[in-house]
């Protein structure tokens, strides 16, 4: 496309966004977006229909959670707009990397309480990296280029363009504009100045602390998986020969499997990583932010831990525990800062002697494994045996959505996760119906990879309706649903902290009929009840690839997340599994 | 740093619509208290300058300024420790006079070089300007004689000169 060439807005919009790269968006169209759905008929980026713009963020989401490339969606004005606010502050918490596109009322209504209107920027401030209101047609390749950067650099999050129907509709004369290929040297953004580079003296005290702690944990975050640093995490973890633990947001960035993985700390976190973190002498923590999720009640958090804290945003140093030693800088840059000065202390040979650290540390993962017991014939399925079915007859390399609830805790606890962008959670917002869309769009994004969403009951009915989707456009997901007829997370903590009484809780125990609900929207499904029933059932769905396919499980609801760090007490105050109770 | 409760910031935002209203989102959804503001064109067409104290016991310094370098259209942001700048606040304030005390208020008026802006034979509105603490003290003197109608505009702030 020739610069200088005429066209309307809408027109520069779509035209914008191919140059950008995006080559798949997720959104619905209705009136003040009309003008742009009918470039998008002549684009040659893949437009899928959702069937609720709240689907289209969490499709975005799922795409870039599994690319590390930005998410599209776009929707139209007000009850739209609306409707897509969700996703938005899950990918702000989760820092995901998404460009969102709203439709506006004509600019000169703006204010005038239009018909779908709504003050889409005000609404979104607060919840977006940034948002822009476009004023003019001419500006929109720019302001499309600026959302992209703003979204994929720094510390990645949603940018929300929010576009009035006049500068994008070729009837309007205010449509017209002159077309250019937007680049950096267009960007009017003189307040973003992202830092990469982390400060080189400090890398080296780092390096130093590192090197003399007796009782050291490298604590990471969902950072180091947006800096594309597992393999410097890994590499660094070897050679100074540190134990790792992985938050939710954080799964995969170290192998699993790995000598050196202790797994993920926190509320639900087993007892090595939550034990290890709490006596531990210094964390460094890389790309990870102290969440009370991780921390519990924060007087009492790793009381004798010195802090080495790396991240690109630096309101994260010292915005919840103070630091030593805070490091603004992209994890992977740093990391390899920290092994190149480590190296020059003497590498591994000048560490201090920790066996004493490992032989604890190994001692705690003997006596305090993950556990449960099989279920007795005729009681419904374990939820833990399920997952570790779904584990044991799937590639390592499979895709793993899970929704918010119990069945997110047993995937985290029980799934192996031995590659990076391998889970696509909601860990930061917690939103419930995150699974199946974000299946949608990793699956949309990786379609050589296997993808399972593993969903709850109560999220299931928030947003199974993305189904239809999957199976109009053909996205062959599968989903393990793991069905207890409640919300399970909930009457969790009712019954531990509300003396069992249940409140709200119960679903239904045959209100939906899942298999038939599932089939109606163009999925196989299948009903699952019994343990020797689980593997056939997952091995059928792998064989599926014409179509969605959902397995319904029905577990035992009685079951309940353990390990457990109550709210409001401090991690030596984990709850173990009771048959573990007498080795505290 | 002085330990001083409260700090000035002055920031230099794009001149674009809804910055302010970003600024003031951030400070009440991060519990950051602002004491007072000032908002105002700069020189340069394309910036604004606003200038805010904020309660440092509401919030370390440090993590307003660095959510605020988070807002896009924030361009720059300097600290001004009390003890290093030099601050002042304009207020105006109408004040009752009539025949029996004005000559008292003008003597008032005089003595602290405030500006008489308007006045009739009930009331004289004056314009004092001068570091916030002298604004409080000038009011207490000019509350016996009756205070109709007082605005202060919030303090703006520069770095002192150095020798
Ligand atoms: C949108 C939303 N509403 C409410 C909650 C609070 N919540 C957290 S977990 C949960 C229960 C989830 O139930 P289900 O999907 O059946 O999962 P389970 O815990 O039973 O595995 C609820 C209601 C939430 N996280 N998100
Ligand atoms: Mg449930």
């Amino acid at each position: 496309m020739s610069d200088n060439q005429q066209m309307s807005g809408g027109e520069a919009l779509v035209k914008s966004l191919e140059h950008e790269g995006v080559d798949v968006m997720f959104g619905l169209p209705g009136g003040a977006i009309l003008p742009v759905y009918d470039p998008i008929i002549d684009s040659s980026i893949r437009h899928i229909l959702v069937r609720h713009e709240q689907g289209a963020g969490h499709m975005a989401e799922g795409y870039a959670h599994a690319t590390g490339r930005p998410g599209v969606c776009m929707v139209t004005s007000g009850p739209a707009a609306a409707n897509v606010v969700t996703p938005l502050p899950d990918a702000f918490l989760e820092s995901v990397p998404m460009v969102c596109i709203t439709g506006q009322v004509p600019y000169a209504a703006i204010g005038t309480d239009a018909f779908q209107e709504c003050d889409t920027t005000g609404i979104t401030m607060a919840v977006t990296k940034h948002n822009f209101l476009v004023s003019d047609a001419q500006d929109i390749p720019r302001i499309i280029h600026e959302a992209f950067h703003i979204a994929t650099t720094g510390r990645p999050g949603p940018v929300l363009v929010d576009i009035p129907k006049d500068i994008v509709d070729p009837v309007n004369p205010r449509s017209a504009m002159s077309w250019y290929e937007a680049t950096d040297a267009d960007m009017e953004l003189p307040g973003y100045r992202p830092v990469m580079e982390g400060d080189r003296e400090l890398i080296r005290r780092a390096a130093e602390l590192i090197r003399d702690a007796e009782r050291p944990v490298l604590y990471v975050g969902g950072g180091v998986l947006k800096a594309r640093a597992a393999d410097a995490l890994r590499e660094l973890a070897e050679m100074v020969q540190i134990p790792v633990v992985t938050t939710l947001m954080a799964r995969g960035a170290f192998p699993d499997s790995h000598e050196l993985c202790l797994g993920m700390p926190g509320m639900h976190g087993n007892y090595t990583a939550v034990t290890a973190m709490q006596q531990s002498d210094l964390l460094i923590s890389l790309g990870a932010r102290f969440d009370d999720r991780v921390t519990g009640k924060l007087d009492g958090f790793a009381p004798d831990a010195k802090i080495i804290h790396v991240d690109i945003d630096p309101a994260e140093l010292g915005k919840v525990r103070q630091t030593l030693v805070g490091i603004q800088g992209d994890c992977r840059v740093v990391i390899e800062g920290i092994i190149a000065a480590m190296r020059e202390l003497g590498g591994a040979d000048a560490q201090v002697d920790r066996t004493a650290w490992r032989s604890t540390v190994s001692g705690w993962q003997e006596r305090f494994p993950l556990v449960y017991e099989q279920s007795a014939p005729g009681e419904k399925l374990k939820p833990q045996y399920v997952i570790e079915e779904l584990r044991d007859h799937n590639p390592s390399d499979t895709i793993v959505a899970s929704g918010v609830g119990q069945h997110q805790m047993y995937t985290s606890q029980w799934w192996r996760f031995d590659h990076p962008y391998t889970f696509v959670n909601s860990g930061g917002l917690g939103t419930m119906g995150f699974s199946i869309p974000a299946a949608i769009g990793a699956k949309v994004g990786m379609p050589d990879r296997r993808v399972w969403a593993v969903d709850g009951d109560g999220c299931f009915q928030m947003t199974a309706q993305e189904l239809v989707t999957a199976s109009v456009e053909n996205i062959p997901i599968k989903v393990a649903l793991l069905n207890n007829s409640y919300l399970g997370m909930v009457r969790q903590w009712q019954e531990m902290f509300y003396d069992e009484r249940y409140s709200e809780v119960y679903l239904q125990d045959r209100i939906p009929d899942y298999v038939k609900w599932a089939e109606a929207m163009g999925c196989e499904a299948i009903r699952v009840e019994s343990p020797e029933e689980v593997a056939p059932a997952i091995d059928k769905a792998n064989e599926i690839n014409d179509r969605p396919v959902v397995v319904e499980f029905r577990t035992d609801a009685r079951e309940n997340v353990f390990p457990m760090v109550p709210s409001g007490k401090t991690n030596s105050e984990l709850v173990v599994d009771p048959s573990q109770q007498d080795r505290l | 740093m002085s330990a001083e409760r409260f700090h000035t910031i002055v920031t230099t935002v794009e001149n674009k619509p809804g910055v302010l209203a970003r600024v003031a989102g951030l400070f009440s959804r991060r519990g950051f208290n602002i004491e007072s503001l000032a908002v105002a064109p700069t020189d340069d067409e394309r910036f604004s300058r606003i200038t805010f104290t904020v309660d440092v016991e509401s919030a370390p310094l440090e993590q307003v300024v660095n959510q605020l370098n988070k807002l896009i259209n924030v361009v720059d942001i300097k600290e001004l420790d009390p003890a290093d700048s030099v601050s002042r606040e304009l207020m105006l304030v109408t004040v009752s006079a009539d025949s029996s005390r004005r000559g008292a208020l003008m003597d008032l008026i005089d003595d602290w070089r405030a500006y008489v802006l308007n006045e009739n034979d009930e009331q004289i509105m004056l314009s004092f300007s001068a570091r916030p603490a002298r604004l409080l003290e000038f009011e207490e003197q000019l509350r016996p004689f009756g205070i109709t109608e007082l605005q202060r505009t919030g303090r703006v702030a520069l770095p002192s000169l150095g020798r």
